[in-house]
């Protein structure tokens, strides 16, 4: 009925403001570590919220935050797909990829000197050379903090499957971690 | 267990995920396997070390109001009700002369300043987010007020408060009833005072008015063509102190 939608109009609005608004910053820094560009990235929080308000009104939970990021998974795919060149999209990730025993990937005997901290800028930049899907894994847990649960319905994939990524995740990034701190030397 | 099962296990252990049988299992092990435990102790640094690095980005403000613009803006400025056209009328020629030299006339229903103080609130409560509070941050006044300009349509007085116990810490964009707005952050102690400031069609002055909203206390208030919000968890005493020294120090600069 277009007379009632006229009149419910500015009360979802507020509704959805309300509910939605809140976690433009942390929608922002998903596509951000998702997209790896900053033009792309607010193009994709745009349209994720665009389509949230569409299909606000069927919207029951979970809570908001998983709920808008598995929107914007969706709107950052189809941006994988635009980009046809990109070599880490999810699609193109060969199933055996995520099998690799984890020590091929970080066979270095731990050290026993502390890790060394570096700057934001460049973890920020060891946490997006991460190759897709461990970096959403990753940036899903340690940024946006949410849980196993929450993070397999956000990527649409079993629980189990976010524990082995997240695994795979922080070994490369510990590796890549070893790699920065021996270069800095 | 073996190794390759703990190595992919100890992350939810780390991660508080697993249930108190399999986080057994799993300490055993580490307990046992200097490898393990090695590993496991690295990844916890490594994760404090993400923990406080600043790894979030702000959205930016036109983002924001790219978004604000797409939704449906509220029902007062889709469509004015009788009465507040009428209104408009009354107020006569000073809101024609202001329409004509570019400045927007906004008419305020009672229904409309609770939603503003809702939303005003709501903006409070995101800029106490981490690292959110201020765009720009300084305690000096000739600072904080020279950023405004070009940002807004109206620069927000900024005030120095720190003599009467209210240090100005800086101010930032807002986003506030589908516009932008100036917020001066101040603080008392450990509280945060955000007077959020927007331009209005109505130069005549309203007199303080203390309001409590999700147990914040917000004292609203118009004076020359302004409106201003002053939003605390501070006691409703002690807000409506720091806006009488703010009226205060606003009419000695006006007279001095």
């Amino acid at each position: 009925m277009v007379v009632n939608a006229s009149q419910d109009d500015p009360e979802k609005a507020r509704r959805f403001r309300e509910a939605a608004l809140p976690y433009l910053d942390d929608a922002y820094t998903l596509a951000r570590y998702l997209l790896r560009d900053a033009a792309d990235a607010e193009d994709a929080v745009q349209e994720c919220y665009l389509r949230a308000y569409k299909h606000f009104d069927s919207y029951r939970g979970p809570a908001m935050k998983p709920w808008l990021f598995a929107i914007l998974r969706n709107v950052c795919r189809a941006e994988y797909a635009r980009r046809k060149t990109a070599p880490t999209a999810v699609e193109e990730l060969p199933e055996g990829g995520e099998q690799t025993p984890l020590w091929n990937e970080a066979p270095e005997t731990p050290e026993k000197q502390l890790l060394r901290r570096f700057d934001g800028e460049t973890v920020r930049k060891l946490v997006a050379a991460l190759a897709e899907p461990f970096r959403e894994t990753f940036v899903l847990r340690e940024i946006q903090n949410l849980s196993y649960r929450e993070i397999a319905d956000v990527a649409a994939v079993p629980v189990g499957t976010v524990m082995s990524r997240l695994a795979r995740a922080r070994a490369m990034l510990r590796s890549a971690w070893l790699a920065e701190q021996e270069q800095a030397k | 267990m073996t190794c390759e099962e703990a190595e992919v296990l100890i992350h939810a252990l780390i991660d508080g995920e697993l249930d108190a049988g399999h986080a057994r299992e799993v300490e055993a092990h580490v307990e046992g396997c200097a490898h393990c435990a090695a590993l496991m102790k690295e990844y916890q640094e490594i994760r404090q070390a993400i923990a406080e690095s600043d790894l979030r980005y702000k959205a930016p403000l036109e983002l924001r109001r790219k978004i604000e613009k797409s939704l449906p803006q509220p029902q007062a400025q889709a469509a004015p009700t009788r009465r507040s056209v009428l209104r408009g009328f009354a107020l006569g020629s000073a809101v024609s002369a202001m329409a004509a030299t570019g400045l927007v006339a906004i008419v305020l229903r009672n229904d409309d300043e609770q939603r503003i103080e809702n939303e005003v609130v709501s903006a409070h409560l995101r800029s106490l987010q981490a690292g959110h509070l201020t765009d720009v941050i300084s305690t000096d006044q000739h600072t904080v007020k020279p950023w405004f300009n070009g940002k807004l349509d109206v620069s927000p007085p900024v005030i120095d408060l720190t003599a009467q116990g209210f240090t100005l810490i800086g101010g930032r964009l807002d986003y506030v009833n589908a516009r932008e707005i100036g917020a001066v952050v101040y603080k008392r102690r450990q509280h945060v005072i955000n007077l959020f400031v927007a331009q209005t069609a109505n130069t005549e002055r309203k007199t303080a008015k203390i309001s409590t909203l999700q147990g914040f206390n917000i004292r609203r208030w118009s004076d020359r063509g302004l409106n201003y919000w002053a939003v605390s968890d501070l006691g409703a005493d002690e807000l409506s102190e720091f806006g009488d020294k703010f009226e205060g120090a606003m009419r000695a600069n006006k007279e001095g």
